[in-house]
């Protein structure tokens, strides 16, 4: 279940009493709800499931995360042979 | 107190595998339309002609001794809410859908008729407009409106306007274009980004509205049909991506061929706000519409130099090979996901809806 | 799109899938409970990608698949009089009930409109005072927040033609029925990782020890998904039984406290049915008596007494369970699918045999490494 999808919050505003913002996905924007939310600023980036921020994407755990997993990519050097599906502009063995 | 679980248990609905009216799924370009044309009317209608189940039907005129000529003939009704959207209108739409269905054929569209089913109330100057809309499509288009008509239906009974279009071009001589004239090692071209008419009409749509960049691609195909074949004349399929996606469509060429087509996801251009949309409406951009796109499916010898015709043509910019045509699993398409890992990417079931999950 | 396109890149992917592949000596059988997670998993080819060792089943995380037959009925009932205007998520409209689905309702003139946000029900409402709005509002923990606060902003704002026809449905019970039942053989589970972020994840602790499994917390795309295999994995390898996150960058262990805070408010935990299954106790979210004005249910008492006509050739509650593959029932690509479901694990989008038949229903052959049907 839940479809939620990173994005930029950048625009804050209130409606009804309630926090609300305009957040980019990367080229489409929409308001959402970020009543639940109260510490996100704009500039942060937050997971929206429909139309409500439900958490602010912690980036600097992203950081440090994705560096170890790139650091262990590195490491390994090739990664070992892609035993499925290939390419399939290549596939000339049919 | 958990005994009464039963997680064994069996249940469900009878099953729906009929719907005794018709419903909205019917229209999307899917698998419901197929079946509704296929059980409901094609039965009715027993010719060879409409059997090509091409974008446009070729039909072979005599004329002359040893000679004919070869004629597209189609028909196209548009239906779209807003009739006035990002980026085009109903008016370029119902021009453009129908051009493009005969340059499919490899035909040069010449005349255009259509008809125009007037909802009680529509505002004049919305119709002049819209009317202006057709006009400089035709003209765009190097076609010409030839014959109309106009009808007046009772408030309520016509989301303002529905526009008919029919259309004639002859195809010239030695181009043989139809669905079932692919063959494995044949490339499989897409002429630009995809999913952006789609995303369009969904940004302003009730309950969906967000704001992008994006607009609808509406545009007539045939002067880029039209540098294809000059380059290289033995092209063996054209089809106009519209409802249903690019999936619909890599999915009828491969039925009508009994050929399998497998392609590389990564090598679909797709714009990423158009991306950014579907990923935040829940959608795959393979099956969202198109109207301005094309699918062609050509020998491989002559891959390099339709892309070059394309890419110097202003709807063909971003043209790319994604893919091929194989032997294996006919009537299947196969698409290399990112990961390096397949999937199938079969016909859309019915509407494209939004989802939470 | 940041924060997404790098979990999703193919060398990152195939190292972790390597990592796997070191770390795995016998096999595992792991459930995703997130019908999201399945078709991600499906949709990237990921299954096919795994170890030999590790298998995934299907569990019943998908809203749509669980939600009772009674109340798609009821949608539809409603949906049916003049006087209402029902309002969905897009998932549910194709959903058969006993006998039809909210398409056809709508094809037969039924006011049915689809919104991407609970919000957006509110404005109909505003907009139509004539007519009384009924928002279906299906759901895990995910969406309870949001639904939650389009009744408490309905309260606020006066608006009284709005009312929601609760399905909610909660993960913890779910596991726990599921661990309980001796039908079901699961080593280790990967937790959903939205549902998570709004609950946090302290409340699977006791389960991971009553049952002595490994419970990971896992996000939506690729790297997220295998890291998260991988991490349960090593656990199982290594005899430990935690749990653990591996969607850091948007779940905490105590979760969204105000989205929590706004989900007890509106909402009480119940006993509800869940499709295929039975009742769970206490795996159900209905309006506390506060907001009973905003039930649909109360307001338009007739649908209280809906019959429900069940068949069974479909096995989805099999599926569901986790018990059975999509492609093990006889009716899979026959008579039941996606354009002529039998049940609602092949309508929803994300039901493990819609996904099974749109990605991936057709087996490899080991000699040739070829697809075939």
């Amino acid at each position: 279940m839940c479809l939620g999808i990173p994005g930029k919050v950048i625009e804050l505003y209130e409606t009804n009493g309630i926090k609300m913002g305009k957040v980019d996905f990367g080229g489409a924007i929409r308001e959402a709800c970020l009543e639940y939310l109260p510490e996100i600023q704009v500039g942060d980036y937050t997971i929206v499931h429909v139309g409500f921020g439900i958490s602010q994407v912690d980036e600097q755990e992203a950081m440090e995360t994705m560096e170890l997993l790139r650091e262990m990519e590195r490491l390994a050097g090739d990664p070992a042979e892609l035993t499925n599906f290939g390419n399939p502009m290549q596939e000339d063995s049919d | 107190m958990k005994k009464d679980l039963n997680f064994g248990g069996w249940s469900c609905p009878l099953p729906l595998s009929n719907y005794p009216t018709i419903v909205l799924g019917h229209g999307s370009g899917g698998k419901m339309m197929a079946d509704l044309i296929q059980h409901l009317f094609a039965p009715q209608f027993n010719n060879e002609m409409l059997a090509q189940m091409g974008d446009s039907t070729i039909l072979k005129i005599p004329a002359g001794e040893n000679n004919e000529l070869k004629l597209a003939f189609t028909t196209d009704t548009f239906v779209v809410s807003p009739l006035i959207f990002p980026g085009s209108d109903i008016g370029e739409l119902a021009v453009n859908g129908t051009v493009n269905d005969l340059a499919m054929s490899g035909a040069q569209p010449t005349y255009l008729s259509a008809g125009f089913i007037l909802e009680e109330g529509l505002p004049m100057g919305l119709l002049g407009q819209l009317a202006g809309s057709v006009a400089r499509a035709c003209q765009e288009a190097r076609v010409q409106l030839v014959a109309g008509d106009t009808k007046v239906v009772e408030k309520g009974h016509g989301d303002g306007l529905y526009i008919t279009t029919s259309g004639i071009g002859l195809i010239p001589p030695g181009v043989n274009i139809a669905p079932n004239q692919a063959r494995p090692g044949d490339a499989v071209i897409v002429s630009g980004t995809i999913g952006d008419h789609g995303i369009a009409i969904m940004s302003v749509r009730e309950g969906l509205e967000f704001e992008t960049v994006i607009e609808s691609d509406s545009a007539p195909l045939n002067g880029l049909v039209e540098q294809m074949l000059a380059v290289a004349p033995d092209i063996h399929c054209l089809r106009d991506a519209t409802r249903g996606g690019l999936a619909a469509v890599l999915n009828e060429l491969a039925k009508a061929s009994d050929v399998g087509i497998v392609f590389d996801e990564r090598m679909v251009p797709v714009r990423p706000e158009v991306q950014a949309a579907c990923e935040m409406l829940g959608f795959d951009p393979f099956y969202v519409a198109n109207e301005g796109k094309l699918v062609a499916v050509v020998p491989e010898k002559d891959t390099e130099i339709i892309l070059a015709a394309m890419h110097s043509h202003p709807y063909g910019l971003n043209a790319a090979q994604i893919g091929k045509v194989v032997e294996t699993h006919p009537g299947l398409v196969l698409a290399r996901t990112g990961i390096g890992g397949s999937r199938v990417v079969d016909l859309p079931a019915g509407e494209l809806l939004p989802r939470i999950c | 799109m940041k924060f997404v396109n790098e979990y999703r890149e193919e060398g990152l992917t195939r190292n972790l899938l390597d990592q796997l592949g070191s770390r795995v000596t016998r096999p595992w059988t792991l459930m995703e409970v997130c019908g999201g997670q399945t078709h991600a998993i499906l949709k990237s080819g990921l299954d096919q990608l795994l170890p030999k060792e590790v298998t995934l089943v299907h569990g019943p995380g998908c809203p749509v698949c669980v939600t009772p037959l009674e109340l798609i009925d009821k949608a539809i009932a409603l949906a049916t009089r003049q006087d209402v205007i029902l309002v969905s998520y897009g998932d549910m409209l194709r959903v058969p009930g006993s006998k039809q689905d909210l398409f056809s309702v709508k094809a037969a003139g039924g006011d049915v409109r689809v919104v991407y946000s609970p919000l957006d029900s509110l404005k109909i409402a505003t907009q139509n005072p004539d007519k009384t709005v009924v928002f279906f509002a299906i759901g895990f923990e995910t969406t309870a927040p949001a639904n939650a606060m389009a009744v408490v902003q309905a309260q606020n704002q006066g608006i009284s033609n709005f009312t929601l026809l609760v399905s909610h449905v909660t993960v913890p019970p779910a596991i726990s029925a599921l661990l309980e039942s001796p039908q079901v053989k699961v080593n280790g589970f990967l937790a959903a990782g939205h549902v998570c972020t709004v609950m946090g994840y302290w409340e699977y602790e006791p389960l991971a020890k009553k049952f002595n499994v490994p419970i990971v917390v896992t996000g939506f795309e690729p790297v997220d998904i295998v890291k998260g295999i991988l991490m349960c994995v090593t656990q199982l390898e290594e005899g430990r039984a935690e749990v653990e996150n591996a969607y850091a960058r948007s779940v905490q262990k105590e979760g969204n406290q105000p989205a929590q805070t706004v989900i007890n408010q509106v909402f009480e935990p119940c006993d509800r049915p869940w499709r295929g299954i039975g009742v769970i106790p206490g795996s159900g979210y209905r309006l506390r008596d506060e907001f009973s004005e905003y039930d649909a249910e109360l307001r338009f008492p007739e649908v209280q007494t809906i019959a429900t006509q069940e068949s069974s050739v479909c096995i989805s509650g099999l599926v569901l369970q986790g018990l059975k593959k999509p492609n093990e029932c006889p009716a899979f690509g026959q008579e039941c699918t996606p354009q002529t479901p039998l049940g609602a694990t092949m309508v929803s989008s994300e039901g493990a045999c819609a996904a099974y038949y749109r990605y991936g229903r057709f087996a490899k052959s080991p000699e040739t490494n070829k697809v075939s049907p």
